[in-house]
């Protein structure tokens, strides 16, 4: 940030913003970490955690967004200052929409740990790592203003929709292999496609730092990795290929 | 004066047709030099903010658009600025026809100790626009309606336009400024000495006015630089540092300089 204000109340107001979405960051990285840890391990209790410790991200959600508010209204801000406070209220709403996903993967976990374990369960820790690291980054990148470092986020969006696209068809796989296994098949889907969702907003979170710090959009289109929508699995296992010479 | 060519500014693209334009602008006060060459286009139905702290040179370069600054002896202008690609500092060019094809309006209400109409017709008068009773009329009439002011006064034009109110009177000096129909309209803080309500009703002037004049206007209050102006320019210490759409000065300036005076970081 430039030097600092000559109004000292509004510098401590942009910083006190700065700091809810880091403290806010916290949370929802701590949420996506536990939520993935329930599913692993299949601890109800750590799931039961999970779901009551949602409403804190929805209270600092109303929190920045009240300060922003108060700060458009009573001080008008401009230049950076604007960005500032229109990439905290974007940024609030990722995290409260990350730890909406975080929730419904431990409530979907609860579930699963009343069924019999079934194998793709253990592609989640791998996604889920990954959430967590591009979380963990755009934060950073949030805190130090570190554009380059919000951009590398973003491209790494890719490597999880690969993975996400790669469970898909692994769990329609074991579906139609037994019907006992759709149950905790479709939660696992639901999960992984929550984290892949967790995922786009932090890559919304990179693009909101890229804008707060530049000032411009990021362009150039991120590239497309989740291609389970036109997935198609047949329902006979393929005829085996002969092998090549 | 020296002769330049006419290149735009480096920061400066777009095809509008520019109807001022100023390159490398030099004044001097005595030995000191207040503006250190200004280059700027002042596009056609336009309004062009100038922005900056107290000192920066932003009225010294608004009244080098229509010469008032030969009025103070000391003042020495150099550089090009022309209307209509027309040099205005040409020996021959007559200064009172350059003021009434760029007109201009104070940041205090100075209306004429006159009635109403005296003080919209003056200017006609003086530049023969007309000579007929209904002529004149016809001119008051219209040039209070493009101020926004006719509903307000139609029942006591003969009344003295120092009885109004500030905000009247300062849509009556604009009335006054437009009467004699000019081309570009420079007001030099417009509403700094008027209420929030009277400061509303001349923005929403200025936003019509647009439509027939192009708008130079300096300004202290930001916010209204940006209600009312298409670009803004920011001058510092002398130098315009900044001249861009309006949008983009207030969101994402260039220059550190301007980042600091739009945010309130300005030393």
């Amino acid at each position: 940030m430039a030097a600092e204000h000559t109004v000292k109340a509004f510098e401590q107001e942009l910083r006190r913003l700065s700091n809810l979405i880091s403290q806010m960051g916290g949370v929802a990285e701590a949420q996506v970490e536990a939520a993935v840890q329930a599913v692993a391990r299949r601890d109800v209790d750590l799931a039961g955690r999970v779901l009551q410790a949602d409403s804190q991200l929805d209270e600092y959600e109303r929190q920045i967004e009240q300060e922003a508010v108060r700060m458009l209204a009573l001080r008008q801000p401009m230049g950076v200052d604007l960005r500032e406070v229109l990439a905290a209220l974007k940024i609030s709403a990722d995290l409260e929409r990350t730890g909406d996903y975080a929730a419904n993967s431990a409530k979907r976990s609860i579930a699963l740990a009343q069924l019999p374990a079934v194998r793709p369960a253990s592609a989640i820790p791998r996604m889920g790592r990954l959430v967590q690291e591009m979380l963990k980054d755009v934060l950073d990148a949030y805190v130090d203003r570190d554009v380059e470092k919000a951009v590398a986020a973003w491209h790494r969006d890719e490597e999880l929709d690969d993975l996400y696209t790669s469970l898909f068809r692994e769990v329609l796989t074991y579906m139609m292999e037994d019907p006992r296994n759709i149950t905790p098949c479709t939660h696992l889907l639901f999960i992984a496609k929550n984290l892949e969702r967790a995922g786009d907003h932090a890559t919304n979170i990179a693009e909101t730092v890229h804008f707060l710090v530049v000032g411009q959009p990021l362009t150039g289109a991120r590239p497309k990795g989740d291609k389970s929508s036109f997935a198609v699995v047949a329902p006979e296992p393929a005829a085996d290929l002969p092998a090549g010479p | 004066m020296d002769t330049q060519t006419m290149t735009k500014p480096a920061a400066e693209n777009g095809t509008k047709s520019a109807k001022m334009s100023a390159r490398g602008v030099k004044v001097f006060y005595g030995e000191k030099r207040a503006l250190h060459g200004i280059d700027v286009d002042i596009y056609e139905n336009e309004v062009l903010a100038l922005i900056g702290p107290s000192g920066c040179g932003k009225s010294t370069f608004l009244r080098t658009l229509n010469r008032m600054n030969d009025t103070i002896d000391i003042c020495r202008v150099e550089g090009l600025i022309t209307l209509d690609g027309a040099d205005i500092y040409d020996p021959k060019l007559d200064v009172v026809q350059l003021r009434a094809r760029v007109g201009m309006v104070f940041q205090k209400p100075n209306p004429f100790p006159k009635s109403i109409y005296e003080n919209i017709i003056y200017g006609p008068k003086l530049h023969g626009l007309a000579t007929k009773k209904d002529e004149f009329d016809a001119i008051v009439e219209q040039s209070l309606k493009r101020a926004g002011l006719w509903n307000e006064v139609k029942d006591r034009l003969m009344e003295p336009g120092t009885g109004l109110s500030g905000g009247q009177q300062q849509r009556l000096c604009i009335a006054r400024a437009v009467a004699v129909s000019p081309e570009v309209i420079l007001m030099d803080e417009p509403c700094s000495a008027l209420d929030p309500i009277a400061t509303a009703h001349i923005e929403e002037l200025i936003d019509e006015l647009r439509e027939n004049f192009t708008i130079v206007i300096v300004t202290h209050n930001m916010q209204q630089a940006a209600r009312v102006s298409q670009r803004t320019a920011f001058f510092h210490l002398g130098d315009l540092v900044e001249v861009g759409n309006t949008e983009e000065i207030f969101t994402n300036p260039r220059d550190e300089r301007t980042q600091g005076y739009i945010t309130g970081r300005y030393g």
